[in-house]
């Protein structure tokens, strides 16, 4: 099957859109990070402002209507992409964190009282771990881990056990961003719903490499970043379901969120406007929406294929290699394009560094997420060199067998330059 | 693209072989340096009497860069008046800046492995934090 996926022409056909994979002499697996954008992605944002740009929403003339259109379109295309049952169910926000940072606001301001609890994942990306560890300080609510297993799987009967009378809700990444592993968001959610808890999962790292309808998971929330999907940096989303994202209140107040304002008060436009306070990222939406063109043409199926056929072969490489050791599982059908790993005797920022020196862009750090770091580095007994910090390299369809070839032949070479035989 | 030679024998033999990791018996001044974004920590301990470098010694956990450089740095200023080791400092962070001459260079003796950092911004963090650190010591009074 690879043998089809990976031929010259296909590998041709799909790093012809990525300018930048042409114009740098690198191989580039930090997608994790954020992706590179297609040319279509970019010509579409240069032509809202080349052919529609006016303030949307204010203006009665024609070209403000045209930009209305083209965020309202936009709205349109995302909440079919995900399977949300009407766009105002789709607020734009600037990226992931920040529609964490309204939800942590405005629903945690709605529902969690004094002595309430919220379960967080240990895997989480800080993003979605302190604006709930700050709003449960705010409110006097109490932050409960909800901890997975050493090789990353998160267990139903782990998170049933945690849920009690207080709880008021869960929020888990669907993809974590280190160990690379799907969670079972459906049975969490089924699990959440009988004890009246809301689930709010975070999908960063889901949407941009596997298909996601928040119907058929039944999440009451998700949040992705349109930087990871190809699209410019600037644009996220927040899917809420409607019936809470109505009875929430604003998190930011200014232009186009209201519906009338007088010197006492005002009260506020429908959803998903009330969350989008001043002129809005209209050239960014029109992007994710061109992004989203490109995921339906290219299709998951094509591109799950890749990199997944792409991750199997890095999984062997590294194997291969003395002196390195995955995090999390040791399967490679349990990481879905993201593998972190540890390199024995040699601290990740000297694994980044030589592997820069080989074109190779990788990640060395605490990806963001220092409490699952410190939790999986507890569990094995503090062993690694370079304490809680870990390499990682995140694979995208357009990377190509070649390139994972020749990142397993720089982290060969690392050991033995850094005088470990 | 990062210089490719940088990893040199002296580097990497002061990472893997320090000569001064390790605690100090009563030290009279102890400092943590911490580059946050990257988790380098060390703790610099030195018996400093009448202004002069007794005794030093380092623990902590870091990128080969900032062990070896404090490895170096210890063997450089082991015995140093403060006027001796704060000039070796000033030429040790001009050189990561790439301004020092050849000849101040040659004072730094191995510390001159480091040169290369002045072509890497991402590891010039590293490569001063044990410098930084006795910086801050020596010049607390």
């Amino acid at each position: 099957m690879s043998d089809n996926l990976f031929t010259k022409e296909e590998n041709d056909y799909i790093r012809k859109d990525f300018p930048l994979l042409n114009n740098r002499e690198i191989i580039y697996m930090d997608n994790a990070a954020t992706t590179q954008k297609p040319v279509q992605v970019m010509d579409s944002w240069r032509r809202y402002y080349d052919e529609y740009n006016a303030n949307p929403f204010r203006g009665v003339y024609g070209l403000s209507v045209d930009a209305t259109e083209c965020y309202e379109d936009s709205r349109s295309a995302v909440a079919g992409f995900i399977g949300a049952g009407s766009s105002s169910e789709i607020v734009f926000t600037r990226n992931a964190s920040e529609s964490i940072n309204l939800l942590a606001s405005s629903l945690c301001d709605m529902i969690i009282k004094p002595g309430d609890e919220i379960i967080v994942s240990i895997a989480e990306h800080h993003s979605n771990f302190l604006p709930w560890q700050q709003a449960a300080k705010r409110l006097g609510a109490k932050i409960v881990f909800f901890e997975c297993e050493e090789d990353g799987e998160f267990k139903a009967g782990k998170l049933k056990e945690l849920i009690n009378d207080k709880t008021k809700l869960l929020a888990i990444t669907h993809l974590s961003n280190v160990l690379g592993r799907i969670n079972d968001i459906k049975t969490f959610a089924d699990i959440c719903h009988e004890k009246d808890v809301i689930i709010s999962v975070d999908g960063a790292q889901s949407v941009p490499h596997i298909p996601v309808d928040v119907k058929a998971l039944d999440v009451d929330f998700l949040q992705f970043s349109g930087h990871k999907m190809l699209a410019p940096m600037g644009i996220g989303v927040l899917y809420g379901k409607g019936e809470l994202l109505e009875k929430m209140p604003p998190y930011m107040y200014g232009g186009e969120m209201i519906e009338t304002v007088t010197r006492d008060g005002a009260t506020f436009a429908e959803v998903p406007h009330k969350f989008e306070a001043g002129t809005v990222n209209v050239g960014g939406a029109y992007a994710l929406a061109e992004a989203i063109r490109y995921y339906e043409k290219t299709g998951f199926e094509k591109i799950m294929a890749r990199e997944r056929a792409l991750t199997k072969a890095a999984m062997e490489r590294i194997d291969a290699i003395e002196g390195i050791s995955v995090i999390g599982s040791q399967n490679a059908e349990d990481h879905e394009g993201i593998i972190t790993f540890l390199v024995d005797g040699v601290h990740p920022h000297d694994v980044a560094a030589i592997m820069d020196a080989e074109g190779v862009c990788v990640r060395a750090g605490h990806h963001c997420a220092q409490p699952l770091l410190q939790y999986l580095y507890d569990i094995r007994e503090k062993k690694n060199t370079g304490g809680i910090s870990t390499t990682r390299i995140s694979l995208a369809f357009y990377n190509t067998l070649e390139e994972v070839d020749r990142m397993a032949e720089a982290l060969a070479k690392i050991r033995p330059e850094m005088g470990i035989v | 693209m990062a210089e490719r030679t940088f990893y040199n024998e002296v580097l990497t033999d002061h990472n893997l072989h320090p000569d001064n990791k390790y605690q100090l018996k009563d030290p009279n001044k102890v400092k943590e340096g911490v580059n946050p974004s990257c988790g380098d920590d060390i703790v610099l301990q030195l018996k400093y009497v009448d202004g002069v470098i007794e005794e030093a010694s380092f623990v902590g956990e870091g990128c080969a860069i900032s062990q070896a450089s404090a490895d170096i740095m210890i063997n450089l200023v082991l015995g140093k008046k403060k006027e001796e080791a704060l000039h070796l400092s000033d030429i040790f962070l001009r050189m990561i800046k790439g301004e020092a001459t050849d000849e101040e260079i040659e004072e730094l003796e191995e510390g001159g492995a480091l040169q290369d950092i002045s072509h890497m911004p991402a590891r010039v963090k590293c490569a001063v934090l044990g410098w930084r650190t006795l910086n801050e010591i020596l010049n607390e009074e």
